[in-house]
């Protein structure tokens, strides 16, 4: 289990937190994680990666705790991430770097959007193993995909960035 | 949510909607070609595919800014699992099952990463292999990585995993060494760092200042 813990924590630690948007929270939630691993250790069949199998069982978790957050305390956390547009797209472009920018950007996706996002670019994982952890059909992995890109790209719009797509 | 109701807008063809699964190189083989060939005869999505790229990149970077969690969790973890009921563990084996399992816990990049190592490690044996060869044959020349004499001061290395084969020839054209045995069990090489021996003391700051560089996993005095 140590060696288990050692080499996926900070991973599924930072999947959660980008889900819950708390440090102490997603502490407590990646032990609850590592915890049910350790009980349900027998019922891993194998047919997946131990990450994902993990990523899984961490994303049932982050939305239980989302599903008991008062609504206030949701839109709250989301108006954080949402970047500051009190100056200009120009002056914004002035102040920060592109990719400064697209960073506070990707931030600033909604949940659905952010979580497929760092799946299949930090996370590293298929469409099919997307559509495992997710519980969604293939296909809607690869639209929510696009659309989660598309979202960015009107998000770099507004801040300035004209990417030319879509 | 109304991320369904989003997804019955127009969709692009299929090949754009696996561009970000490309750049992750998570696609298969057939759909990786398929993207290829696509992006070949099409420099719009030439162009796209460069965007999903800096996305890609940006996303990387913005998930290793998160830092890591602190060691309550861990903590925790073993707080909790300590005061589980007592279980008999499961005394059967699969090696390959361990096997597959082990493989497929790395990402992909990692993976690049070992297949790159490897690549290196062969590559540095056959210019062993051909050091030996030019030697015995007389032909009057000796390769870097296999000098002929025994003499020397040398140590043990691992590299990191994340080094790259320019790294590596970087590693050993900046500190003189050559290498001249390895891979042996734990991936270690042996190098040399000098033709002449060097005293304990110096070997333990040659070993110690190696340790610092980033190239090197692991360092360690050899005979």
């Amino acid at each position: 289990m140590q060696v288990l813990f050692a080499r996926h924590h900070v991973r599924v630690f930072r999947f959660v937190l980008r889900l819950v948007r708390n440090d102490a929270t997603a502490e407590d939630l990646i032990s609850e994680v590592f915890l049910d691993v350790w009980r349900q250790a027998g019922k891993f069949e194998g047919r997946s990666a131990v990450s994902t199998w993990l990523l899984s069982i961490a994303r049932f978790k982050a939305l239980s705790v989302l599903r008991r957050k008062p609504e206030s305390e949701l839109d709250e956390a989301a108006a954080e991430a949402i970047e500051d547009t009190s100056d200009t797209a120009d002056v914004a472009l002035e102040k920060k770097q592109k990719a400064d920018i697209i960073r506070k950007c990707l931030s600033g996706l909604s949940a659905d959007h952010r979580e497929i996002v760092d799946l299949v670019y930090y996370h590293e994982k298929s469409v099919e193993e997307v559509a495992e952890i997710v519980g969604i059909p293939e296909a809607t992995v690869k639209t929510r995909m696009f659309y989660a890109r598309k979202k960015l790209a009107e998000l770099l719009k507004a801040q300035g960035i004209e990417r030319g797509w879509p | 949510m109304n991320t369904n109701k989003n997804e019955a807008e127009k969709l692009p063809e299929d090949v754009e909607l696996l561009l970000p699964w490309h750049a992750a190189g998570t696609l298969s083989r057939r759909d990786a070609a398929r993207v290829e060939q696509a992006l070949a005869n099409d420099n719009e999505l030439a162009t796209r595919y460069e965007m999903v790229r800096e996305e890609l990149g940006e996303t990387i970077r913005l998930n290793e800014t998160l830092g890591a969690p602190s060691a309550r969790a861990m903590q925790q973890l073993f707080a909790k699992i300590d005061a589980e009921p007592v279980r008999t563990p499961k005394v059967s084996f699969n090696l390959g099952a361990w096997l597959t399992e082990f493989v497929t816990s790395f990402q992909p990049r990692t993976l690049a990463y070992g297949a790159m190592a490897a690549a290196l490690a062969i590559v540095l044996q056959a210019g062993l292999l051909a050091g030996m060869f030019a030697k015995d044959g007389g032909t009057g020349f000796t390769t870097a990585s296999a000098p002929e004499n025994a003499k020397g001061a040398f140590v043990a290395v691992r590299f990191n995993p994340q080094a790259s084969a320019a790294d590596i020839t970087k590693f050993l054209t900046d500190n003189k060494a050559s290498l001249v045995g390895g891979p042996v069990a734990g991936g270690l090489f042996k190098l040399r760092m000098s033709d002449s021996a060097m005293s304990e003391d110096q070997l333990s700051t040659v070993v110690k200042n190696i340790s610092a560089n980033p190239v090197i996993g692991f360092a360690a005095k050899a005979n």
